[in-house]
């Protein structure tokens, strides 16, 4: 008996040096655990539209030609420079000299040419080959340089090419960067722990590597919010910059260990009505709907006042929005007189949502909403892959709730009548062709306010509020974003004191 | 003997393929697309074409049922669509860890519920039977991820013993068993609830019976009674609820992970499903599935050694 507690204490004293050993190298380097709610099954942005592969991915393990900042404004990345042809047609970037792929490579305009041919081939599933549509072709001038043809004018083409759908990737490695991905960014992968955690290292051999604080970054999977909460106030976790409880908030602000930021994201948060369906294709309906919706209410009850209303379907913090929240004016006996006029007077609705808390705590009072005005909404909360299937795909719905959290994407009007907004107007279609043709910026803000005010008048979806960027930050965490314009967060800029 | 084992081993494999035939009908009666769920909102119709095409989502579900099955057999359980890696690798990956919740679940069950029902049922009708009583009947009554959010809330956010959840690897043995004890806890309170009420009925039984007060009456102490003469006979029933608490201790693992965010099979399960990962659901939900029936196998062995007289029998 003695010799096994001596062991035991042996062994114990061991790990308690190894501990200490361990715990003054990491004193050494900076390091930052951040949590996130989503965990990818995949780490390869070009083939998966997983949002956390970009969170974690995007501009900080992968490049792409252009980078976009906090104010949605397009920067130099790979590409140093570039011209636009008089025509507006021709694209020619100059690329950055001397960068090196995380493998080794050299990266040089023949990986250009073929990250961009991968994303327009026959069989590419890119999640955004939309993005890639208006390119004609990609040319090599020379190692330092590629030339894009467009089809036709693209407004958004450069902000697209900044996403990670457009990262650049090495022919060497792209067929298993969904498991071990190789860029060109400021973090290298080091390692994956599939249900865990995936971590980051520094890479020293970066152009910019002298400006990186960060040595190491941990992302920590923890989809369960009440978890979340715990792992922030038992110090596991530094920062969660897209937390899923605005509940919660009121106890961290109280907590002098940590600072909350409410941002703003990309996320339009729309009650969408199936245009193709009766009653939703009779206007009449539509507005009746928008009038008895209370966005203050929904705001208040589903966000805990943490969100900003939207009248139209354009973000509030970007240059072109106009504010339309006042066109539809709460009110639920003009709403009931509304629907009788339209005969669907005390009829039966359906409310379909993913299970979003956003979506279904805005569903339960909107159903009260619409019982004053005299509408029976019955509500439906479906898992993921089901409202995926049933109501995006097979358009078999009355109305959803559903966040859309891509950059310019008024252009989802203009998709035809398969897209699941069932929505077919040629004007707003032709409008949404003159915006993405226009590259002129303040003539493109005339008219995507047109557009916002066309759908506000046309009531296409209820239109309620901005889905917020909620951060929790333990104090000396510096350098996040407060908004996205973006679904990544360029990490080079983060400091831990 | 031989006769059990080989009925066992035939019910075994029969299960088994009915499961894989249930699981793989569910899956695609259940609406989902596989290519949606991976490429978005955004993706283009070429773009989810072309994805089908590479998953095999083209070829119709009974080719798709028989390809798998064939594969299957040869220990192939083909490549998952959501994560792009064989789906063995990744169970493998995770296994030890939902195995290590499960048993030492099932120790501490074990252990706990023995000792306070066979204590309740010597002490019946006094203070210490009332208490296990009571508190067993709050233990059955209390969801177990509410449980596990007030031990996190006590051991690891106020106390800060206990690490609040995740899992540091095996390499550091002494981090990843602390790792484990909350979980198991969270895990064991509710079964062992449960299986103290069991052994204390049980127990009582056999107290009544006629063998007993001849021991006693012979001189024996009553410890030696309750441990010799009483629990022996009183363990089939305790037996039986543990075989089928194990296949709950193994699904429960589903939740507990969840909460405690560690990297197990309940969570692959869970992101497998939401995904329409087919190929790696199958292999997971036939995995519990023989996990349970071994359990029951096992079970069905444990009788034969305590009662002597089945093994007569058979």
């Amino acid at each position: 008996m003695p010799r096994t507690t001596l062991i035991r204490g042996l062994a114990a004293s061991a790990l308690a040096i190894a501990a200490a050993l361990s715990a003054a190298a990491a004193a050494a380097e900076s390091k930052i655990v951040i949590g996130l709610q989503q965990e990818p099954t995949s780490l390869d942005p070009t083939a998966d539209a997983t949002a956390s592969i970009d969170g974690m991915l995007t501009q900080n393990l992968f490049e792409s030609l252009t980078t976009v900042n906090e104010a949605g404004e397009v920067l130099p990345q790979l590409a140093k420079s570039w011209t636009v042809s008089e025509d507006g047609l021709t694209y020619t970037f100059s690329l950055v000299e001397g960068v090196k792929f995380h493998d080794g490579t050299t990266f040089d305009a023949e990986d250009v040419k073929f990250s961009f041919d991968r994303a327009m081939a026959e069989n590419s599933v890119n999640p955004s080959k939309g993005y890639f549509k208006p390119i004609e072709s990609v040319t090599v001038v020379d190692p330092m340089t590629v030339a894009i043809k467009l089809k036709g004018k693209d407004a958004f083409f450069l902000f697209n090419m900044a996403q990670g759908d457009a990262s650049i990737v090495g022919p060497e490695s792209v067929e298993t960067n969904n498991t071990n991905p190789v860029g060109t960014g400021a973090f290298k992968f080091d390692s994956w722990t599939r249900g865990d955690k995936l971590v980051l290292a520094k890479n020293p051999d970066y152009r910019g590597s002298a400006d990186v604080s960060l040595d190491k970054v941990e992302f920590k999977f923890i989809a369960d919010a009440a978890a979340a909460t715990a792992a922030l106030l038992a110090d596991e976790i530094d920062a969660f910059p897209g937390f899923p409880a605005p509940e919660i908030l009121p106890q961290f602000e109280a907590d002098p260990r940590f600072n909350v930021v409410v941002g703003s994201t990309e996320g339009e948060v729309i009650l969408a009505m199936n245009n193709s369906k009766p009653p939703f294709n009779d206007i009449r309906v539509r507005k009746a709907v928008s009038t008895a919706i209370d966005r203050e209410e929904i705001i208040d009850g589903a966000m805990y006042g943490r969100a900003v209303p939207i009248g139209s379907f354009y973000p509030p913090h970007g240059p072109a929005y106009v504010d339309l929240t006042g066109a539809y004016p709460h009110d639920a006996a003009k709403a009931k007189a509304m629907f009788e006029e339209a005969g669907v007077g005390g009829s039966t609705m359906t409310i379909r949502v993913p299970p979003f808390p956003y979506a279904t705590r805005s569903a339960e009072i909107i159903q009260a909403e619409l019982a004053e005005a005299g509408i029976d909404a019955k509500v439906e909360t479906v898992e993921w892959g089901f409202w995926l299937d049933e109501v995006y795909k097979k358009k078999n719905y009355d109305m959803t709730i559903i966040a859309h959290t891509s950059p310019n994407d008024l252009g989802n009007f203009a998709r035809g009548p398969n897209y699941f907004y069932g929505y077919d107007d040629p004007k707003f279609t032709e409008l949404w062709d003159k915006i993405s043709g226009e590259v002129d910026p303040e003539a493109r803000y005339k008219l995507e306010g047109e557009a916002q005010r066309y759908l506000t008048e046309n009531a296409v979806h209820g239109f309620l509020f901005q889905l917020p960027q909620l951060g929790v930050y333990k104090k000396g965490v510096s350098g996040f974003w407060p908004s996205r314009a973006v679904l990544f967060q360029p990490l080079a800029g983060v400091k831990v004191n | 003997m031989a006769y059990l084992l080989i009925r066992r081993t035939l019910g075994f494999v029969l299960t088994l393929f009915a499961v894989s035939v249930v699981v793989f009908a569910a899956m695609n009666i259940l609406p989902g697309d596989p290519a949606l769920t991976i490429l978005g909102l955004d993706a283009t119709d070429d773009a989810l074409a072309a994805l089908r095409a590479e998953l095999g989502l083209n070829d119709p579900p009974l080719i798709r049922y028989l390809h798998w099955v064939g594969a299957a057999l040869t220990g192939d359980f083909g490549v998952s669509h959501s994560f792009g890696v064989p789906v063995s690798g990744l169970i493998a990956e995770r296994l030890p860890l939902t195995v290590s919740l499960a048993v030492s679940g099932m120790v501490v069950t074990v252990a706990a519920a023995l000792a306070l029902g066979i204590a309740a049922a010597a002490n019946r009708g006094r203070a210490g039977d009332w208490a296990v009583m009571f508190l067993s009947q709050i233990g059955v009554a209390v969801p177990a991820f509410w449980l596990s959010m007030l031990l996190v809330l006590l051991f690891a956010v106020t106390l800060r013993w206990l690490p609040p959840g995740g899992f540091p690897g095996w390499e550091e043995p002494a981090a990843a068993a602390r790792a484990l004890i909350l979980p198991t806890v969270s895990l064991a309170l509710v079964q062992s609830a449960v299986l103290a009420r069991v052994t204390r009925s049980s127990a009582l039984e056999v107290m009544r019976l006629d063998y007993v007060r001849t021991a006693r009456a012979a001189g024996f102490s009553r410890r030696r009674v309750l441990w010799r003469h009483v629990l022996p006979n009183a363990l089939i029933p305790i037996v039986t609820i543990v075989g089928m608490q194990f296949a709950a201790l193994v699904t429960g693992t589903i939740v507990i992970e969840n909460v405690f965010y560690l990297p197990g099979l309940g969570r692959l399960v869970f992101q497998a499903i939401s995904n329409r990962d087919l190929p790696t659901v199958q292999a997971l939900v036939t995995l519990f599935a023989a996990i349970v029936v071994t359990a029951n196998f096992v079970v069905d062995l444990l009788y034969l050694a305590i009662d002597p007289r089945l093994k007569a029998r058979s």
